[in-house]
């Protein structure tokens, strides 16, 4: 159903639809509308059979989903920043029992100092939490991904994270086609545990397993992660089936046929890259986009499929490892492997700095006439920081 | 002269059963059909105060509930020793996730069960001092605010045993842990800190909060019995005596136990909404050094110098508890 | 349900997991000697009797005591109990009535009319047993239940020796005496009374063996000067005229020289007589009086004065001369030379008795010494197959001991003539108070214990208050702390921590699962009755 809303009343709406039956949550910004939208529902009485429960604190918001997981109960919950780091160690215990928790991230950066505003330092930080990573680059997506991302997470007994930007999308009314209770009925099967806390037929979960063991606990997972892939790209395939739209799926190309540059992103930023794009091609500059959606599992095969004729890739990340830099850099360099493709790193819009179209072209141009360094960070204060640096050193 | 009240053995005992009382006056335990929520095999020390503890309480839960119960274990020596791959002591539906979130955990189970309409299975939540005072308070609070329908139980053993006996918040005053040592001039834990989580609890005022003991299996039964006929958040508070911790003989682990309740030390009551109802009266009063003695975490108090002043102090600290909870059962 | 690997085990897996191999020590169900059999004179078996008769099993528990006793009815009345001196449970509260539930379980016997069958097989043996007083009734009953043919003779009319005629009826109703006594001679046992042995050896001929039980008869006697009127009884004679229905006229006032049982209960039988005033002299104190202190309590109850620390000096017509005494430092009264004149119509001798051992003959066989006849270990006298005990031996002189007595001699001979040993068990240290774990006992119902108390306290002395009931003896009997003896509380099954304790079923005990014992010793700690010890692995 065609809607005018908010992205965050949007992705609460598809939730519902999907039938969660424990949603929790503690509230954090850019977060709130989710939560807010779907209390509203469960209160309301729009969403029978749910139980929406108020935590103290992340923590508990992603140990409720755990029991409630654990227990057969599709689970919901939404987070962001601190939120996600304040509940890290029971991210990690999710996927470790195997639990298909949905959980929508709006990405937000991470302080200090504080910074309310959108980057991907938050879920990239969950990078290796065994947690699926899905990124959306529209609200459209962010909506369609949520669906596809139960339906996944059930198949593979996996948590999903929906990562969608921060106020950018959250916040962002627009028309948004958000599928009924109907129609994501059809496509989403009922949940089904892979194992669940049941008196009548009582197991222990949550052993503690020792070195005997232990490896072979995280090889599966492993496996289990790189096997989900094609669960990602099937449920792409049948939604669009049952939808008839593109979403979600593992890399999307944008022009990159006979592109000899392609910028590579994650979420919102790849709409202003497109549009960029477009007139640059118009200008008859070669350059293409391959948006990532899926980051975990990390889609090498995929990506190097894509890039495997061009001739420069640009990795546009909104986060950054402190001391060596990008992130998503690695593993695209993992698809690049061989292939003589020339890769360099663009860090842009931390703490919700603007990512400028002048300043991204700018720096695009510079990259295919004479070349960038390996790493840049768009925009940066070079004067600022060069006398704090100068200045630092002076006092130490 | 008035006749010395006599005393019987074997009706209306203390003792686990007894074959001459009817078995609905025997406790849960005497039954050779008990379920044994926590089964043989377990890896916890001899003389285990809180296998004993946690076997005594689930079973009762058990047979309030019809074998309808599901258990949040948080980390530590109870989850530990019960459920190292490959094998598990538990005979129920039983999950472990961390340290610090059973109480969140076990809502998220009872949630799930009230969406689904199975509310005739019943959640036990469960840790030793260290989730349920220091890691895991937040998380607990927030059950007990949300009055979520689960049972709670704190197996006190006051210190943190399965990393190796480090002082909690629960910890007593004067007592030896391996981050409070006998050394200095004040040795062993500092008088003034610490909590008593059963007050905190009928803080939130939840329905129902309750101190056991594992020396009086009848009391402790009865509590997890009236726990069970509540809804909404509960919290039993089961004293648990650790022979490796506490440097005690494992054979004395329920006289130990004894001793503090009868000392005064730990104070065993029932509470309502927040409100004290009952208190179990002591039946054979000892000073405070009866209990401490028995024990090498307080080994320093009696030498090389004896430390009156500290015992003097502890002893103070049972006085104010017989005084605040009646324990003397005065009218 | 799946189970992802190594994350989730399937419930109960740990059983695979033997804990037992932990243990350095095990415990193992014991069976320890209460301190109320190590006392009892007659060696019975009360803690096990108690513990029987606990769930209303009566018969069983009559059958068990009378293994050791045959006379229930008589002993919880005229036993001086010294099973409840040492009752742990007096540590606590009070001890067990364990006499008084003895005498519920005998007059219950009586009222219901159980029989002692003789035996299932006869041995050939024929054996006399001399004396038909406690110690040969005894020995009779244990004679003939291992099958041996027995005859008691005894030179008075009717059987039961001081029990007839030293111990008043009001103490012991003739009735019962009669019905216990019955009973063993329902068995078998065949009574030639009026029959005095004149020479025990002339009796070797007809007889396999022979058991000497005729106590001590003879009075003692002291010299005291009196004049032609004074009129001085011995107190034998006087029980034994009273049984005969030929009561001796004592008057108003009556003196009773002496300390022992044998005082205070010819004293309470002068009050009967009509007797306005008893007085007992005796010269030293109550702490050192021979008599027991529930026979000098009751008299004292019964208003009879005692005048301790005195002798009689001498004794003209109605006017009986005392002197005062005092201990020494070693505890011996010694005459202060101050007197003190008392009214009597009649002074009773009560000093002792001694043994009238005319039927040993001439015959230089059978050792004598110090007033008593010398037995070995086995009861057997310097005579082989001639046996002898209860008064006749140095021994306590009551009727419990002599009741041991018979029965200790009853089983030598039956050794002796089968040709083997008889082998008592062995000395068990009884155990402590400090051994239980007194934790666990509860208060009684209040109602209960009024009623307890009530009949406990029998202290009438023509049974005017009755024992025990059948409800109230059941409640007495539970009291019983069982020491050293398991009476399957469950404690043990519920306290182990690892669960290592089955159950085995009523009347069955425990068994510890060495599978899974740890050896940590909380079952031993708090078993109440200290049936449990531990012991190391080999």
């Amino acid at each position: 159903m065609l809607k005018q809303v908010e992205g965050s009343r949007a992705v609460a709406e598809v939730v519902a639809a999907c039938r969660p039956e424990v949603i929790c949550a503690y509230p954090i910004s850019p977060q709130t509308h989710i939560v807010e939208g779907l209390s509203q529902l469960v209160k309301n009485g729009d969403l029978l059979g749910c139980e929406f429960i108020n935590v103290e604190s992340e923590f508990s918001a992603m140990s409720v989903a755990i029991g409630a997981s654990a227990t057969g109960a599709r689970t919901y919950t939404a987070t962001a920043s601190q939120g996600l780091l304040y509940m890290v160690e029971a991210v990690y215990n999710a996927s470790g029992l195997g639990l298909p928790i949905v959980m929508t991230i709006a990405n937000r950066a991470i302080g200090g100092p504080i910074n309310i505003w959108n980057d991907h330092s938050d879920s990239m930080s969950q990078r290796d939490s065994g947690w699926i990573q899905l990124y959306a680059e529209s609200n459209q997506e962010a909506v369609d991904l949520h669906v596809q991302a139960f339906r996944i997470a059930e198949e593979m007994s996996l948590p999903v994270m929906v990562c969608m930007d921060g106020f950018i999308l959250t916040h962002a009314f627009e028309e948004i086609d958000i599928p009924t209770q109907d129609e994501v009925g059809a496509y989403l099967p009922t949940f089904r545990p892979r194992q669940v806390l049941d008196p009548g037929d009582p197991v222990s979960i949550g052993a503690m397993v020792g070195p005997e063991a232990f490896m072979e606990v995280k090889y599966m997972a492993h496996a289990r992660m790189i096997e989900s892939a094609d669960h990602i790209a099937r449920a792409a395939i049948d939604f669009k089936e049952a939808f008839g739209r593109d979403s979600g799926g593992l890399v999307r190309s944008y022009k990159i046929e006979r592109a000899q540059t392609v910028v590579i992103a994650l979420g919102s930023i790849l709409g202003t890259l497109k549009d960029l794009i477009d007139q640059m091609q118009d200008e008859g500059i070669s350059i293409g986009v391959v948006g990532i959606t899926s980051f975990r599992p990390f889609p090498v095969n995929e990506l190097r499929d894509a890039l495997k004729n061009c001739k420069r890739v640009i990795v546009l990340e909104k986060a950054f490892q402190t001391g060596i830099g990008g992130i998503v850099t690695e593993d695209v360099d993992r698809s690049l492997r061989g292939l003589g493709v020339e890769r360099s790193t663009l860090i842009a819009g931390l703490g919700g700095r603007p990512i400028s179209t002048q300043s991204l072209r700018s720096y695009l141009v510079k990259a295919i006439d004479s070349g960038v360094e390996e790493l840049t960070f768009l925009d940066l204060e070079i004067d600022t920081v060069e006398s704090e640096l100068a200045r630092e050193r002076n006092s130490r | 002269m008035t006749p010395t009240p006599l005393k019987f053995y074997q009706i209306g005992s203390f003792a686990v059963g007894n074959r001459l009382v009817t078995a609905d006056e025997r406790s849960n335990q005497s039954d050779p059909e008990r379920t044994n929520a926590l089964t043989s095999g377990h890896r916890a020390c001899q003389g285990c105060g809180e296998a004993l503890g946690a076997r005594y309480a689930l079973d009762m839960a058990m047979r309030a509930t019809n074998d309808q119960i599901i258990a949040v274990n948080a980390t530590g020596c109870l989850e530990v020793f019960s459920t190292p791959y490959p094998e598990s002591s538990w005979r129920i539906a039983w999950l472990h996730s961390l340290f610090g979130n059973a109480p969140a955990v076990a809502s998220g189970v009872a949630a799930a069960l009230r969406a689904k309409g199975k509310t005739d299975i019943r959640v036990v939540g469960q840790g030793g001092d260290g989730a349920s005072v220091d890691i895991g308070f937040g998380a607990l609070s927030g059950m007990f605010e949300r009055n979520d329908d689960v049972l709670y139980i704190c197996y006190d053993n006051e210190a943190y045993m399965n990393t190796g006996v480090q002082r909690s918040g629960a910890t007593p005053p004067a007592a030896r842990t391996a981050t409070t040592q006998a050394v200095g001039e004040t040795p062993g834990n500092v008088f003034g800190q610490g909590k008593f989580l059963p007050r905190i609890a009928m803080a939130h005022e939840i329905p129902y909060v309750a101190t056991a003991s594992i020396s009086d299996l009848r009391d402790l039964e009865a509590k997890v019995l009236r726990a069970m006929e509540f809804r909404g958040a509960r919290y039993l508070h089961i004293f648990v005596p650790c022979p490796l911790g506490w440097g005690s003989a494992s054979c004395d682990t329920i006289k130990i136990a004894r001793l503090a309740t009868q000392s005064g030390l730990f104070p065993l009551f029932e509470a309502v909404n927040g409100e004290l109802i009952t208190s179990t009266p002591i039946r054979k009063k000892v000073q405070v050094e009866e209990y401490l003695k028995l024990q090498g975490r307080y080994a320093h108090l009696f030498s090389p110098t004896r430390r009156d002043d500290v015992i003097a102090n502890l002893q103070r600290i049972a006085d104010r508890n017989i005084d605040r909870y009646n324990l003397m059962g005065a009218e | 349900m799946e189970r992802p690997f190594a994350i989730t085990l399937g419930v109960g897996s740990s059983l695979a997991n033997h804990t037992g191999s932990w243990r350095v020590e095990h415990p193992e169900y014991v069976h320890r000697m209460p301190p109320c059999n190590a006392a009892c004179p007659a060696g019975e078996n009360i803690q096990n009797w108690l513990y029987i008769a606990e769930d209303g099993s009566y018969e069983p528990a009559w059958q068990e005591l009378i293994k050791e006793n045959p006379f229930p009815a008589i002993m919880g009345r005229v036993c001086y109990h010294p099973c409840e001196n040492v009752c742990n449970r007096g540590e606590l509260d009070e001890a067990v009535g364990i006499n008084s539930i003895e005498r519920f379980l005998g007059d219950y016997a009586i009222e219901h009319g159980w029989r002692i069958p003789g035996p299932t097989s006869e041995s050939g043996f024929k054996v006399l047993v001399v004396g038909a007083g406690p110690a040969g009734l005894s020995a009779a009953y244990h004679l003939r239940r291992s099958g041996h043919a027995v005859v008691i003779k005894d030179a008075t009319h009717a059987p039961g020796g001081m029990m007839r005629y030293g111990i008043p009826k009001y103490r012991l109703p003739r009735e019962i005496l009669d019905a216990e006594i019955d009973r063993i001679a329902g068995m078998g046992v065949q009574f030639q009374l009026n029959t005095r042995v004149e020479d025990v050896h002339d009796e070797m001929d007809s007889f396999d063996a022979v058991f000497l039980a005729i106590g001590a008869q003879l009075s003692k006697r002291a010299y005291i000067p009196a004049g032609e009127s004074a009129k001085i009884l011995d107190a034998i004679s006087v029980l034994s005229d009273v049984e005969n229905g030929t009561p001796p006229s004592l008057g108003r006032r009556v003196v009773i020289y002496g300390g022992g049982n044998t005082a205070m209960d010819v004293a309470r039988t002068a009050k009967r007589l009509g007797a306005d005033e008893a007085i007992i002299v005796y010269r030293r104190t109550r702490d050192k009086a021979p008599a027991n202190d529930v026979e000098v309590t009751e008299a004292l109850e019964e208003g009879i004065l005692i005048k301790w620390l005195s002798t009689v000096s001498n004794m003209d017509g109605e006017k009986l001369t005392v002197e005062k005494m005092e201990l020494d430092e070693r505890g011996f009264p010694q005459p202060t030379g101050e007197f003190e004149d008392l009214e009597a119509d009649s002074l009773i001798l009560a000093l002792g008795q001694e043994v009238d051992f005319s039927l040993l003959g001439n015959s230089a066989d059978l050792d004598v010494t110090n007033g008593t006849i010398a037995v070995d270990r086995a009861m057997m006298t310097s005579h082989p197959g001639i046996f002898a005990g209860g008064d006749m031996v140095f021994a306590d002189r009551t009727v419990t001991t002599s009741i041991g007595h018979g029965k200790k001699a009853a089983r030598n001979i039956d050794a002796w003539l089968r040709g083997s040993d008889f082998k008592s068990s062995e000395e068990k240290v009884p155990v402590t108070i400090d051994e239980l774990n007194t934790w666990y006992y509860t208060d009684a119902p209040h109602v209960i214990s009024e009623k307890l108390e009530a009949a406990r306290r029998v202290q009438d002395f023509s049974e005017i208050v009755k024992g025990l009931d059948e409800s109230t003896a059941l409640y007495e009997a539970r009291r019983c702390m069982s020491c050293g003896n398991c009476f399957e509380c469950d404690n043990c099954f519920g306290v182990c921590p690892d669960n290592a304790i089955k159950r085995l079923g009523p009347g069955l005990g425990y068994e510890i699962d060495l599978d899974y014992c740890k050896g940590c010793g909380i079952c031993v700690s708090e078993c109440p009755a200290s049936a449990l010890q531990m012991f190391p692995d080999a």
